[in-house]
């Protein structure tokens, strides 16, 4: 007899808990597609469980509810019942007696509107409208399609530079995506369900650094066509070198002293060693692309028309990124000592670095911008650099590792704190920043909305303000060109062409707004192949590279191999390369563990490898 | 050579070969079902699982390649629950209705649970799904059979280059349906029928029109009705396996027997209007090349249903090219109905007209509106596959093997060997050719020598032929992968051509849709040989020889593309709608 005991788990429950951790990992990793009926009727299932029994509306109503949904599933469903369940998830929603049984008829209700066209195409068609799409997760992820699962069979065989060959099929940018792409491919990665993701990227490292240089491939007898592209970063590169492939002459007109855009004048190099972008371009320019340095399209001194380009080339690619600064728009913003992102960022890019010793620096904004910003600035000497952002560190849109490698090369984080105004001395310059501290509040479509914490303004004492708070896209021009605009990016379709106005395409970030490489890239190798159709031929690009056959062996549980970095004490004084990529070793291991989804489950059926395009 | 052992049997196989391809080398080969080679790999029905020494989990002997030294166990304990657990599984959602079901003798489904001990206690519920689909459409998919192997999925869209099927639902209700949310009836299908031959049960099938024909309500069984029966070329070449009986037994005058057994009043031969065919289309031909009128090339065979579908819906813009001849099948209707009715004195409504081919598309073919030029109702009444007919025959309790040979009836029962070769892919390409040859130089060109080059199951055969100082660009093609890449190239001006000869079927008729099924058998090859044998062995080898198409034209149509034939045998392919395709070509490859 004892007046209270200590909890300890039984078997069954550790076991249990183990389930979650199992599940979780699986819900990350769903494939789009997934029927929402079926999906709500296996929540339902789950959620049916955790009910404690003691309400009627939830314990029974949900079983009810549950025996509706398999009726519309099994096609014994009509639109009677689709107003009865409901009903009946309205009546739980309201009479239930806690969050069990309210919050799962509010998912029933949610699913049941937010998918209505599913409903009722089982209760009208007797038909599923949904279909799995992503066959090879990794692949489906990736903008540009790259054959991610071979290329990592490659990197386990030590077939470095066949693997560069095989990605470079989809992507020439095989060396900056292996050091800064977000890559999504890990996303839905299906090994994340025995354990975590493959390290993709990390194997992409792994491949460039051991496959020293490659070759192009030979590019397609000459058409004498003749395409110009506005903008060298990775979308105009990538179209370039796909064109180049194919036997089009491309002409690269870029405003810029350097070619590579975003590559070069935003990401910063202790992340992207500019001789390492090189390689990648070294090996575009290769197949003979045109360059026509420091010439921008427009009106202006050293700048072509784009009447001239539309009359002296077959077809015209627009790339040119996001490079305008966006304000915060609070009072002094053009005082001496506030600086854009795109402002620090260009001049690093072009050599010209800013010395900030002794300064103390207030970035304004929370992605990943800011946090090259942030890191920059610490590099360039600066006594202090501070994160200023108006919600929470938690709600910041920058990488989490990013954040991270920011706090700790020493910036400070002032998160819930929205900057009001920049104060200034009487020669007009930046002395401070006022913010206004800020309470996290309600929260709308899933994002929690800030509010006044009705503390008084506070000033964070400051010599450079630099605002990150995104890029937007200089649009002026073509505008008045007649290329048409819309929200500030110029308005072209899925497959990159620009309506009405024949033989011009667009792609990248000056289309999607500030995105990612890779999905610039993407837009590169689409212009490419619409751009060749347009033209009046279909070539093929295609690589001979064989895949190794998968392993046949049982796949054992095992842990990612993640990348490290150079201590903050050793990378915060320098702009070298932060990242330390895998040994051989380990790659060989992290690349085993593919689970080779090309070749298992569906990967080998519909919307499996595609081997050109 | 890459060595392996099979349940302990050591087995040299050449590099890149499947673990399928070594257990059958080793004399023990694993069972499959879904697996299709090159077209189908896809290791889903896991019925072919065996163990690999030193890994736990089974893996596919379909689909994975031998490496050096691999241990493979079939027989373990465990690939013999797995094989047995995962046909269970299987049956547990097929409609089990065997001996009710018309694809018992060639059900790989049934031959595989058959071969693996199964005893009749089923371990699980047995919960299939419910028919849900137009019967009166010529296919017919029962989705209580299917066992969603995907192997119609992959023939449509890897040999046909139609995507027609597609995986519907999600999870658990996965299967097979109409791509893009159609309906059948409103999909490009070009009614091959390859997917049937490809199931490996009965789950996709020709509608049955035996009825109609020897049923209650039946053809035969109205006294007032004149039955009359034609039989396609490729037909002899393949019945016989029904019966499991060769060529040399299962003969056409043994066919014509046993049709007359079953009561048809005349059992006539497509031949006929294969030779018939020739005359029109042939003269149709040299009017193109030598009228001096603008004309689109190249002209296109039209006797193949299946590719006129296909163009209709994928390139309607191409449908001038087809000559306007109508099949063999058709104009046989048109003859019967008009010239044979009034030779046996007969009011040609009282006329039944039932046509056998091994082709399912026939089945919407006749039902063309604009196909009843005779005048009574629809010229060609009931089409019937081989494996219908053979379903009758078998029927009737008919011992083939018994049966006395007799000649089909006269007059349109005559047919050549030009005619018969019909049948195979670059047929009527050969049998135009030697006609044209003989229309231009009034001689017969040597009929076993000459056109050899259009012979063959190349997918895309070409040959050039010079006849009398005329040169003729002549391409033949089979499968509709095969025709949307020689179409691509036409569209693209890669290639010229004057004369196409397009079959949907790979291989041709014989391969057609509606042909005796063997599970990953390709036949097409054996049976076009049976009937270029039957070329080499008749008398008469060109389609201008056949005196009673001679007669037919004399006593009745008056000369080749005269008024009459055009009134009878030739066509408008733009007289009916086919539906469209749900993407066309030219809106992702480039026209130049």
């Amino acid at each position: 007899m004892s007046r209270l005991t200590i909890m300890s788990a039984s078997q069954a429950q550790t076991t249990v808990e183990g389930l979650y951790t199992d599940m979780e990992r699986r819900i990350q990793v769903s494939p789009p597609g997934i029927c929402p009926v079926d999906l709500a009727a296996a929540f339902l299932k789950m959620c049916r469980a955790q009910t404690c029994g003691k309400c009627v509306p939830c314990r029974i109503g949900l079983k009810q509810i549950d025996n509706m949904i398999e009726d519309v599933l099994a096609g014994r469903g009509d639109m009677e019942t689709l107003r009865k369940i409901k009903n009946t998830a309205a009546t739980i929603e309201n009479s239930a007696d806690c969050a069990l049984g309210v919050e799962t008829a509010r998912m029933v209700l949610r699913v049941l509107e937010g998918c209505r066209e599913d409903f009722e195409s089982h209760v009208k068609n007797r038909r599923c409208a949904a279909y799995v799409t992503q066959s090879i997760p990794c692949v489906a992820n990736c903008p540009a399609g790259v054959d991610i699962p071979g290329y990592v069979a490659l990197v386990e065989q030590g077939r470095y530079a066949d693997a560069v060959r095989l990605i470079r099929k989809d992507n020439p940018f095989p060396t900056a995506c292996a050091m800064i792409c977000e890559h999504p491919c890990e996303s839905r990665c299906r090994r994340t369900i025995l354990d975590a993701p493959i390290n993709i990227r990390g194997l992409k490292l792994a491949a460039v650094n051991g496959a020293g240089t490659v070759p192009a491939p030979a590019c397609a007898p000459a058409t004498g066509k003749r395409v110009a592209i506005i903008g060298g970063g990775p979308s105009g590169l990538s179209a370039a070198y796909y064109l180049q492939l194919m036997g089009h002459q491309t002409t690269v007109f870029e405003k810029r002293k350097h070619l590579g855009g975003m590559l070069r004048y935003g990401i910063p190099s202790y992340r992207l060693p500019r001789e390492r972008l090189q390689e990648d371009i070294d090996c575009i320019l290769s197949t003979g692309v045109e360059v026509k340095l420091g010439t921008g399209v427009g009106s202006g001194e050293n700048m072509v028309s784009m009447e001239h380009l539309r009359s002296e080339y077959d077809a015209v690619f627009i790339s040119i990124g996001a490079h305008d600064d966006k304000k915060v728009g609070i009072p002094n913003e053009d005082a001496e000592g506030v600086l854009s992102a795109v402002d620090l960022m260009g001049a690093i890019g072009d050599g010209l670095m800013p010395d900030f010793t002794g300064k103390r620096v207030a970035v304004i904004g929370g992605g990943n911008v800011a946090m090259d910003c942030t890191r920059s600035a610490i590099r360039c000497g600066a006594e202090k650099v501070s994160i200023v952002y108006r919600r929470r560190a938690v709600d910041m849109t920058a990488q989490v590792e990013e954040v991270q490698g920011a706090l700790e090369e020493g910036a400070e984080m002032l998160d819930l704190h929205a900057p009001v105004a920049i104060e200034t001395d009487e020669s007009g310059k930046v002395v401070g920043l006022w913010t206004e501290k800020k309470q996290i509040g309600l929260i709308h479509n899933r994002r929690a909305d800030v509010i006044s914490s009705g503390a008084e303004p506070e000033l964070i004492p400051c010599d450079i303000v630099v605002v990150a708070v995104g890029q937007a896209i200089a649009t002026r021009y073509f505008e008045a060109e007649g290329i048409p605009i819309k929200r500030g990016v110029i308005e072209a379709k899925d497959w990159t062409a620009v309506e009405h106005a024949p033989g011009v395409f667009a792609g990248g970030d000056c289309v999607t707004g500030p995105k990612t490489a890779i999905r610039a890239i993407a837009a590169g190798k689409v212009a490419a192949a619409n751009i060749d159709n347009f033209l009046g031929f279909n070539h093929v690009i295609s690589v001979d590279v064989e895949i190794p056959e998968p392993s046949l062996r049982d796949h054992k549980y095992c842990g990612r191999v993640n990348l490290t970095e150079r201590s903050a004490a050793e990378r915060k004084d320098n702009f070298d390369l932060m990242e330390q990529p895998m040994t051989e070793r380990a790659a060989q291991q992290e690349a085993s563990r593919c689970l080779r989804c090309d070749h298992f489950g569906c990967g080998n059926f519909k919307g499996g490898r595609a081997k050109a395009w | 050579m890459v060595n392996v052992t099979i349940n302990g049997i050591p087995v040299s196989v050449p590099e890149g070969s499947t673990i399928l391809d070594a257990t059958r080398a080793a004399g023990c080969p694993v069972p499959t079902l879904c697996f299709l080679k090159d077209i189908n790999e896809i290791a889903a029905c896991r019925v072919c699982v065996v163990e690999l020494e030193g890994a736990d989990h089974l893996i596919t002997a379909c689909n994975n390649i031998c490496a050096e030294g691999m241990v493979i166990r079939t027989n373990s304990t465990k690939v013999r629950e797995a094989r047995r657990t995962n046909i269970e599984l299987i049956l547990s959602q097929h409609r089990l209705n065997c001996p009710a079901c018309n694809r018992e003798k060639s059900c790989q489904l049934k031959k595989v649970a058959n071969s693996i001990n199964m005893d009749d206690h089923m371990n699980f519920l047995h919960e299939y799904q419910p028919d849900n689909w137009d019967q009166t459409f010529p296919l017919i998919r029962n989705e209580s059979k299917c066992i969603r192997c995907m192997r119609c999925i992959s023939f449509c869209d890897k040999v046909q280059s139609l995507s027609v099927w597609d995986v519907v639902g999600t999870g658990s209700h996965t299967t097979v349906g109409v791509s893009g949310g159609r309906d059948i009836k409103d999909a490009d299908c070009a009614l091959c029928g390859q997917c049937i031959t490809h199931c490996p049960v009965n789950a996709l099938r020709a509608r049955d029109d035996t009825k109609a024909i020897f049923g209650l309500d039946g053809a035969l069984n109205d006294p007032d009705k004149v039955v009359v029966v034609q039989v396609a070329p490729a037909v002899r070449a393949a019945w016989g396996e029904s019966f499991d009986l060769g060529p040399e037994v299962a003969t056409e005058k043994r066919l014509a027997t046993a049709l007359r057994r079953i009561g048809f009043d005349y059992v006539f031969d497509t031949n006929f209007s294969a030779d018939l065919t020739i005359m029109e289309e042939g003269t149709e031909f040299l009017h193109r090349m030598q009228d001096g009128k603008e004309h689109k090339w190249p002209m296109f065979t039209s006797c193949c249903p299946g590719w006129v579908r296909f163009l209709k819906s994928q390139y309607p813009d191409m449908v001038g090219e087809l000559s306007t001849a109508k099949s063999p099948q058709a104009m046989f209707g048109a003859v019967t109905k008009t010239y044979f009715a009034r030779k046996i004195g007969v009011d040609p409504n009282k006329i039944v007209c039932v046509s056998v081919m091994p082709c399912v598309a026939k089945k919407a073919e006749l039902a063309i509106p604009n196909l009843s030029d005779a005048g009574a109702g629809r010229d060609v009444d009931f089409s019937i596959t081989t494996r219908e007919m053979c379903r009758m025959i078998s029927a009737d309790q008919i011992d083939v093997s018994a049966l006395p040979e007799t000649d089909f009836d006269s007059p349109l029962g005559t047919g050549t060997g030009a005619a018969v070769i019909f049948g195979a892919t670059g047929g009527v390409m050969e049998a135009a050719l030697r006609t044209c040859v003989y229309i231009l130089t009034g001689e017969n060109p040597d009929p076993d020598h000459t056109f050899t080059d259009v012979r063959g199951l190349d997918g895309w055969k070409e040959a050039t032929y010079e006849v009398a100082g005329v040169k003729v660009r002549t391409a033949v093609t089979s499968g509709l992968g095969n025709t949307r890449k020689l179409i691509r190239a036409l569209r693209r001006g890669e290639v010229h051509y004057d004369f196409v000869e397009v079959m949907a079927c790979p291989g041709g008729c014989v391969g057609g849709g509606g042909q005796p099924i063997h599970y990953n058998e390709e036949r097409a090859g054996q049976r076009g040989q049976v009937l270029y044998d039957y070329d080499a062995g008749n008398v008469m080898r060109f389609s201008h020889e056949n005196p009673d198409v001679q007669a037919l034209y004399a006593d009745f149509l008056g000369e080749p593309c005269g008024e009459l034939s055009h009134h009878l045998l030739h066509t408008d392919h733009h007289g009916w709608q086919m539906p469209p395709a749900l993407r066309y070509d030219d809106d992702v490859i480039p026209v130049r």
